[in-house]
């Protein structure tokens, strides 16, 4: 087993995520069927595609949240679906947002951000603090530091989370549909956040419904439908000249 | 009435005393067992689960009468028939012994429901910034759970400090069985009993606002 995590890291040390057939199932139904997957270091991934075509679970495999059934997922040379990996060291690295935000609703802002960087040591609480005021000024939320989730809207709690993510310096970050739980007004501040730290060169896995964000900042489209990625290529291939029909079909719907 | 309280109000105030005692030595084992059958049930282990459900139902599927007749009787009766001639428990240790293992039964079933409770996200949350599921359990799933657990917990509290009236069966000298005692000296039925309930509700009220007092100050934060 030893061996296999140090070939895994020689042979894939160059990628950012790079997943082998990655199967995933939830007691008789499969909704991972032989994935293969590989993100460089700064590519900004968007995952599209109908709901049940498992790209929220292909997401949450990266990370383990959910355990791969079967196949290899490689993270900067960790493999993670090796029992012997430690997990929450490479988690440290990825960040995750998620739909309903997640904020640890029982603390404020600030203890949100500092809570897993004091907690793993890190950095010092007084560090620690101040990396999470200049984030939180980097989203524009920093007058709310004493705030508790409760008394934030919907927009403001998700650019807090993402700035709680970025509190661990992550080298990805994972969006698991990030503004559908958002009123419309609010998506439009979440995605701003999202695209400056694409141009800042943040490696990113984004699951969305927001086909113009995809157009946008997204280095490469994916289609997703029954479990496998059914086409994938730049924003213009993809979103303007799709080839398959599942691809169009799903299009014409969305757009 | 009057006379009762003059001739047995120390009588009846070392009862109350034992009465408190008994309850809060058995809360806080009642305390530790939920939590740790709790925990048990809502993990993901099946051993743990399946220890956490048969001690939970082996508990609650057993009147605190018959419980506590097993253990003052019953235990000593085995011991003694397997060598240990001596083995003997007092009327307080095989009381305690029976409520907290009875408290600690619903106590886990409370701390289970409110751990529960907590939206399943909070622990994902956690686990995806590398925290361990311990610490995830410790610094974020249990403190939100404490606030839905309380109302139940206090209500717990209350139902164990009446069940301890429960171990006057067993010779513990608690306020019922003192009850007993001075019905017995006085034949004043109606006194007796109206003294005792009259002490049982002072404590339990003054309890409950004691407890909703903190139940207040603990949900402010929000």
């Amino acid at each position: 087993m030893a061996d296999r995590k140090h070939d895994a890291a020689v042979e894939y040390g160059f990628g950012k995520i790079h997943v082998m057939n990655l199967k995933k199932s939830f007691g008789k139904l499969e909704v991972l069927k032989d994935i293969h997957l590989d993100v460089r270091e700064g590519e900004v991934v968007v995952l599209l595609g109908p709901s049940g075509s498992g790209k929220s679970t292909l997401l949450r495999c990266l990370n383990q949240l959910e355990t791969a059934t079967d196949g290899q997922i490689i993270i900067d040379g960790h493999d993670v679906t090796n029992r012997h990996t430690d997990i929450n060291k490479v988690r440290e690295k990825i960040g995750m947002v998620f739909q309903h935000f997640n904020l640890f609703n029982h603390l404020t802002v600030m203890d949100n951000m500092i809570l897993a960087p004091v907690h793993l040591k890190l950095a010092s609480k007084e560090e620690a603090r101040q990396s999470a005021e200049q984030l939180l000024k980097r989203v524009g939320l920093e007058d709310k530091t004493d705030a508790y989730p409760s008394q934030l809207s919907g927009g403001q709690k998700q650019r807090v989370a993402i700035a709680r993510a970025l509190a661990m310096k992550p080298d990805i970050m994972l969006f698991d549909e990030p503004t559908s739980a958002l009123d419309p007004e609010m998506v439009g501040e979440v995605l701003a956040v999202m695209k400056e730290l694409a141009r800042e060169g943040m490696t990113m896995v984004v699951v969305t419904h927001e086909i113009g964000f995809a157009r946008e900042v997204a280095d490469r489209v994916i289609f997703m439908e029954g479990g496998y990625i059914v086409e994938q290529g730049t924003p213009e291939e993809l979103i303007l000249h799709p080839k398959e029909p599942r691809t169009i079909d799903f299009l014409s719907k969305v757009l | 009435m009057i006379s009762i309280v003059q001739v047995y109000g120390a009588l009846l105030l070392s009862a109350l005393g034992r009465t408190l005692l008994m309850t809060a030595v058995s809360l806080i084992f009642a305390m530790v067992i939920g939590m740790i059958f709790g925990l048990m049930n809502v993990g993901h282990n099946r051993i743990f689960n399946c220890i956490g459900t048969v001690y939970v139902d082996a508990i609650r599927g057993v009147p605190l009468i018959v419980l506590a007749y097993f253990i003052y009787f019953g235990i000593p009766a085995g011991m003694q028939g397997i060598g240990f001639t001596s083995f003997r428990l007092s009327g307080f240790q095989a009381g305690f012994i029976a409520l907290s293992m009875n408290c600690g039964a619903y106590m886990a079933e409370i701390i289970r429901a409110g751990i529960q409770s907590v939206d399943r996200g909070q622990m994902e949350a956690g686990r995806s910034l590398g925290l361990s599921y311990g610490a995830c359990m410790a610094l974020i799933v249990v403190p939100q759970a404490i606030r839905t657990m309380i109302p139940s917990i206090i209500n717990q509290f209350i139902i164990t400090l009446k069940d301890t009236s429960i171990l006057s069966v067993i010779g513990f000298p608690e306020l019922t069985n003192v009850g007993k005692t001075i019905m017995g000296n006085t034949f004043k039925n109606l006194e007796t009993w109206a003294i005792i309930g009259i002490l049982y509700m002072i404590v339990i009220v003054t309890l409950s606002k004691v407890a909703k007092k903190i139940e207040r100050r603990v949900n402010r934060g929000r």
